[in-house]
């Protein structure tokens, strides 16, 4: 929770201003037994009724400015703990943002939802209450017993001795609870996973008939989490009836002490009401406090697992130089490999290769080769766990992420889009592209004719994951998002396997004619797609099998022969 | 959204009561538990009311100095000590009790929305942003949860204590009680003013913030494409904008909410005044003792108590059940047709299909399939071509029925669809789509998907049929791996691989192919389209691709453009059309 604290920065006049104005009405609240107390010694001791009445005015002022104080306190705690909240999202966000693609694939989307949704609301709960009931209620608590010191000292030990028993108590039943709320929690994100899933696989799991499997297994999870959270309630259910035993056990005690001091001619019987008055006052305020515990010990559950974001950070540096324009190679590879998360063994290894500005290279190989984990490494994903991958003749890691990446457009496998219209969704490639530019992709990336059709044209409105679109729309409109960039490199990560062979004919000329200083890399199963490539790269579990042109390794690398012929033949056959 | 914001804001009462109503059914379970509860709540509260007249009775033990009844305070102290024992176990079996209830009431309510969501139509999962529902099923019901709680555990010792202190105090002095059932119901009022202004406040935070988790759902499911395109600080803006959105709508809900508390403390407090007075002025006319006026005062704290933590409640509920709305919204909504009572159930059907008339379109706006006509004879193969994007997929939504036909029919061994079980009809067909899907769980699991108990020698074969055997030994646990929501670490090609050995293990009499090739390498390709040719024998096959060279061995080909069938034949006839939509496109392929 420490950590999070720095982001209630900018509202620390309100979460000070709303606790203090929250004791302040507790302050006028615990002047009220001494005034009832001095009505019974005094008012109804000496039949003085203008006195009584006097009182009650009293009481009534004081009740009028508590009202007052308490307003102005909730007004500044709601103020403090959303904006605490909005700035926590906020911040969770962009820390989110700041992650690499390494420490992405370790932590769950489903994770991060929960954390940024249920968990930072809980949290801002949790402040709301902190600020105004967790400095009210010990301070009632303890002015309560000051005020009894003050009536008779003896008696006053009565309290004394109570409120560190409710102390042991309250805080015994919170670290008992704490792990617990966060099993609930982590509970719930599985029920939440399910959820999710099964709105994704919507048509699988109802093209298998697997829908009561699902039902089942949502159920048992369901049940599992309706087990811990009765068990949990079972534990704080205690607070209450605990601490009710408590103070109403040093009730009895008092009433004794007070009538034998009452006996000796030491107090009065309205001073024996007063403090019988503050005794009460404590279990009200306890019941209060043992709610906020329970609601903190969720909150802070939380708040841990929110700090348990904020503790993955990027393992990668970002470089601070700029991508300048150089005569040296493009992309160098020098011997480099990859090794994924904690896995033992390499995704690649020793690739060793470069590429001249302007040329185009095709990658090909089977499923799993490595073809992607190759590409992925010039953006700068991930960082090579071998070697090195130096861009216009500097290590890749000398420049900085931003420069490096606007200068590579990437049309990644999976094509997503984004909820917005078809302008915003190509704008992502740069900001400040002119029409000619987004229409110039446009064609390129053979998507003119759909889009011209679409109502709206360009202002289309794409709906969440682009589902209004085909798949082969939206992998068109994801290479024009990555050419509206302009790249100086443009890599095609098996981009066109959702387009007709026509289409991606049509596609990769159209590409070729752009730009001649602008480098290709096409990632693809298909030696159709790379044929006529510069270069060709060949993938074999992890390895380069081999590098050369169509026509090279045609007649050198088996691999690629058996590639080859598997497609050519079979065209063939079909003629 | 906002022409449902202003048509909650006019029928809120009405969709209140309604909200109310389904949650009491749901509650009705546990009559048992409730009237446990009620009971105990009831015993708890008549015995912490004894306690003040028992301390007022002490009090007047109390007189003066050497005026103290030692003996009869003892007798009543002890008395005390032992209620005070029995309060405490009583009130916590009633917690325990509520939180069973509270508790169960979530876990049903969540059931029934997850159980809804596997009947929804298609048509609502595709046109409604994922995260909001998930919001609704997982946020929504928490909400309503905590709400659902504090109402069981306050509200009904609230009311009890009310009716129980009313008595208490009408059976020490009437005048003063009268004092106290005046003042009381300015509270009431308050209470009931702020809890109307705050329920439209916070459907409006929570819808905010049903729009807030889409967006991020969005992003960081993306979150790899944000970065690609160094677009953090872009998204980011973009969820400031909402999140300052959130940020005052939030503010404004939860002050107005917490503003209930003070201003019914408020209200005590006055009673409170009024008693203290009231009470005095009869004590010197020795109505009233002193230890009365004690018992007296703590009755006007307790009375006026319960009806700031009612208020407080309803509050909270006010929240809940606009959560509450949102989940039975998503329960009640329209469900798809379910199957006809006569349906019959599909037994391994010969594989005859034919679409009779057939119009569909997904909007009203957009005409797609008009009045379309196909007869596929017992193991013939259908592929279905057209350039990207010319809305092949239609045709596997209207096959599966995951979409119903706007006119016409569709009929499998000639009878209609629409009065074949769902279950049987999907069953019939196996489906590998272009999206590949996996589950999180091992990958066993994730094949047997459509045959639950496949022995170990039948799942093996089927993964060795589609050449994904070899992969999935080399995993770390093979077929026990447990691998994440959407395959995690596996290749598109390795999931696709898993999509097939699902279908391989079920082996439909009919099936469908959606580009099903397309992030496999060609090699490995080739194997599996030998297993494909193997298991398309004798089965009806609907095949989606874009290798038209496979398409040429298929008995019928649908070409499709803009949403349309525009040509259908087999490659020859099609080819042989002079200008033909078909002979263009396979040409071009060479």
């Amino acid at each position: 929770m420490k950590s999070l604290l720095k982001y209630m920065k900018g509202y620390e006049k309100e979460s000070i201003l709303a606790p203090l104005f929250k004791m302040l009405e507790a302050s006028f609240e615990l002047m009220v037994p001494l005034v009832m107390a001095a009505i019974i010694d005094k008012g109804i001791a000496e039949n003085d009724v203008s006195y009584i009445f006097r009182l009650g005015g009293v009481l009534i002022l004081l009740a009028a400015v508590g009202l007052a104080s308490a307003v102005t306190a909730q007004y500044f705690s709601a103020k403090a703990a959303v904006g605490f909240a909005t700035r926590l999202r906020d911040a969770l966000f962009s820390h989110i943002q700041s992650l690499s693609y390494r420490e992405l694939d370790t932590i769950g989307t489903n994770t991060l939802i929960t954390r940024m949704t249920s968990d930072v609301n809980q949290l801002q709960n949790g402040v709301n209450l902190t600020l105004r009931l967790l400095l009210r209620s010990p301070f009632i608590v303890f002015g309560a017993m000051i005020m009894a010191f003050t009536v008779d000292v003896k008696a006053a030990f009565v309290f004394v001795a109570a409120i560190p028993l409710l102390a042991i108590v309250v805080f015994g039943i919170m670290i008992a609870s704490i792990p617990l709320y966060r099993k609930v929690q982590s509970a719930l994100d599985k029920i939440l996973g399910r959820t999710r899933e099964n709105l994704s696989g919507v048509r699988v799991i109802r093209a298998f008939c697997n829908e009561d499997a699902q039902t089942e297994a949502f159920t048992a999870e369901n049940e599992e989490l309706l087990d811990l959270q009765v068990f949990v309630g079972k534990i704080s259910a205690a607070m209450n009836p605990v601490t009710y035993i408590i103070v109403n056990i040093a009730l009895v005690v008092l009433l004794h002490t007070g009538a034998v001091r009452v006996d000796n001619g030491i107090i009065t019987q309205g001073e024996v009401v007063a403090l019988v008055n503050y005794m009460s006052q404590i279990l009200v305020e306890l019941v209060k406090l043992a709610n906020l515990i329970i609601q903190l010990t969720k909150a802070l559950a939380c708040a841990k697992r929110i700090e348990g974001v904020f503790a993955i950070t990027s393992a990668m540096k970002d470089g601070i130089q700029p991508v300048d324009e150089t005569d040296d190679d493009v992309i160098k590879f020098d011997h480099a490999g990859l090794i994924y998360g904690d896995s033992s063994e390499e995704a690649l290894t020793d690739i060793d290769f470069a590429v001249k500005k302007g040329e185009t290279v095709g990658i090909i190989g089977g499923t799993g080769s490595g073809k992607t984990s190759l590409v992925n490494l010039i953006p700068r994903f991930y960082d090579a766990t071998a070697g090195n991958v130096m861009i216009n003749g500097k290590n890749i890691k000398e420049y900085s992420m931003e420069s490096l990446r606007k200068k590579i457009g990437i049309v990644p496998q999976k094509a997503v889009l984004f909820k917005g219209t078809i302008k915003e969704n190509l704008l992502w490639g740069n900001e400040n592209a002119a029409q000619k530019d987004i229409e110039d992709a446009l064609f390129v990336s053979q998507s003119k004719e759909f889009v011209d059709e679409k109502e709206g044209r360009l202002d289309f409105m794409i709906t969440q994951g682009g589902k209004n679109l085909s798949g082969g729309q939206r992998q068109r409109l994801t290479i024009a998002r990555a050419l509206v960039k302009n790249p100086d490199i443009l890599i095609l990560d098996d981009s066109s396997s959702a387009l007709d062979y026509a289409t991606d004919l049509k596609l990769r000329t159209a590409i070729r004619r752009m730009r001649d200083d602008m480098t290709v890399i096409i990632v693809s199963q298909r030696t159709s797609s790379i044929q006529s490539a510069d270069k060709i790269i060949v993938m074999d579990d992890g390895h380069i099998a081999g590098i050369g042109t169509h026509d090279e390794l045609l007649a050198g690398n088996d691999i690629y022969r058996e590639i080859y012929d598997s497609q050519y033949k079979r065209s063939e056959n079909a003629d | 959204m906002k022409k449902n914001g202003i048509k909650g804001i006019k029928q809120g009462a009405g969709a209140n009561k309604n909200i109310i109503k389904t949650v009491l059914s749901h509650i009705g379970k546990y009559k048992f538990y409730l009237l446990f509860s009620v009971i105990m709540a009831a015993v708890s509260v008549v015995l912490t009311l004894y306690i003040p007249i028992l301390t007022g009775r002490a009090v007047d033990c109390i007189v003066g100095a050497g005026n103290v009844n030692f003996k009869e305070l003892f007798e009543i102290l002890k008395t005390m000590a032992v209620i005070i024992l029995i309060t405490a176990l009583v009130q916590w079996l009633m917690n325990t009790s509520n939180n069973k209830i509270a508790y169960q009431v979530v876990r049903d309510v969540r059931k029934e929305a997850f159980e809804k969501l596997q009947i929804l139509p298609l048509k609502y999962i595709d046109s409604h942003s994922h995260g909001d529902i998930v919001s609704r099923v997982i946020a929504d019901v928490d909400q309503f949860s905590d709400g659902l709680l504090l109402g069981f555990t306050q509200f009904f010792t609230g009311v009890v204590t009310i009716l129980g202190t009313l008595l208490f105090m009408l059976s020490i002095n009437v005048s003063t009680t009268i004092v106290v059932v005046i003042l009381t119901p300015l509270s009431f009022c308050i209470a009931g003013f702020i809890a109307k202004r705050t329920f439209n406040m916070s459907k409006l935070q929570s819808e905010t913030r049903g729009e807030q988790t889409a967006l991020i759902n969005e992003i960081i499911d993306n979150q790899k494409v944000v970065k690609a395109f160094v677009r953090e600080e872009k998204v980011t803006e973009q969820f400031d904008e909402i999140n300052q959105r959130l940020n005052k709508a939030s503010v404004k809900a939860i002050f107005f909410s917490s503003l209930t508390n003070p201003c019914t403390r408020f209200v005590n407090s006055i009673v409170y005044a009024g008693v203290g007075i009231m009470g005095a002025f009869f004590a010197i006319k020795g109505h009233i003792s002193v230890g009365q006026l004690t018992s007296f005062l703590s009755y006007a704290n307790q009375y006026t108590k319960p009806f700031n933590e009612i208020s407080g409640v309803i509050t909270e509920l006010q929240t809940a059940l606009a959560c509450a709305g949102r989940v039975f919204e998503l329960i009640e909504e329209e469900p798809q047709i379910p199957d006809s009572a006569d349906a019959v159930t599909l037994d391994m059907p010969d594989g005859r299909v034919a679409m009779e008339n057939v119009s569909f379109s997904y909007t009203s706006e957009q005409k797609l399939i008009q009045d379309f006509n196909l007869n596929v004879k017992k193991g013939q193969r259908v592929a279905i071509v057209g350039p990207t994007g010319c809305g092949k997929t239609t045709v596997i939504n209207l096959l599966m029925r995951f979409y119903d036909v706007n006119s016409g029919s569709i009929k499998i061994d000639g009878t209609d669809i629409r009065n074949i079980t769902r279950k049987s009809l999907r069953g019939s067909f196996g489906m590998v789509l272009q999206e590949t899907w996996l589950h999180a769980g091992t990958i066993r699991e994730n094949i047997v998907m459509g045959k639950p108990d496949a022995t170990d020698e039948e799942v093996t074969a089927a993964a060795r049929a589609a050449h994904a055997h070899s992969f999935i030994k080399r995993l770390p646990k093979g077929y026990d791996t447990v691998i994440t929501e959407d395959g995690g670490s596996l290749s598109q090609g390795q999931k696709q691989l898993l999509c097939i050995t699902r279908v391989m293990l079920c082996l439909p009499p009919m099936l469908i192919l959606d580009e099903a090739t397309s992030s496999i390498d060609t090699r490995t390709e080739i194997k599996i389209s030998q297993a494909f040719n193997t298991m398309m024998k004798g089965r009806t096959s609907f095949i989606v691709a874009h290798r038209l060279s496979t398409i040429r061995e298929a008995d019928i080909i649908l070409v499709m453009k803009d949403g349309n069938i525009i040509e259908q034949g087999n490659h020859d006839e099609l080819m042989a059309k002079e200008n033909g939509f078909y002979a263009k496109l396979y040409q071009s392929q060479f």
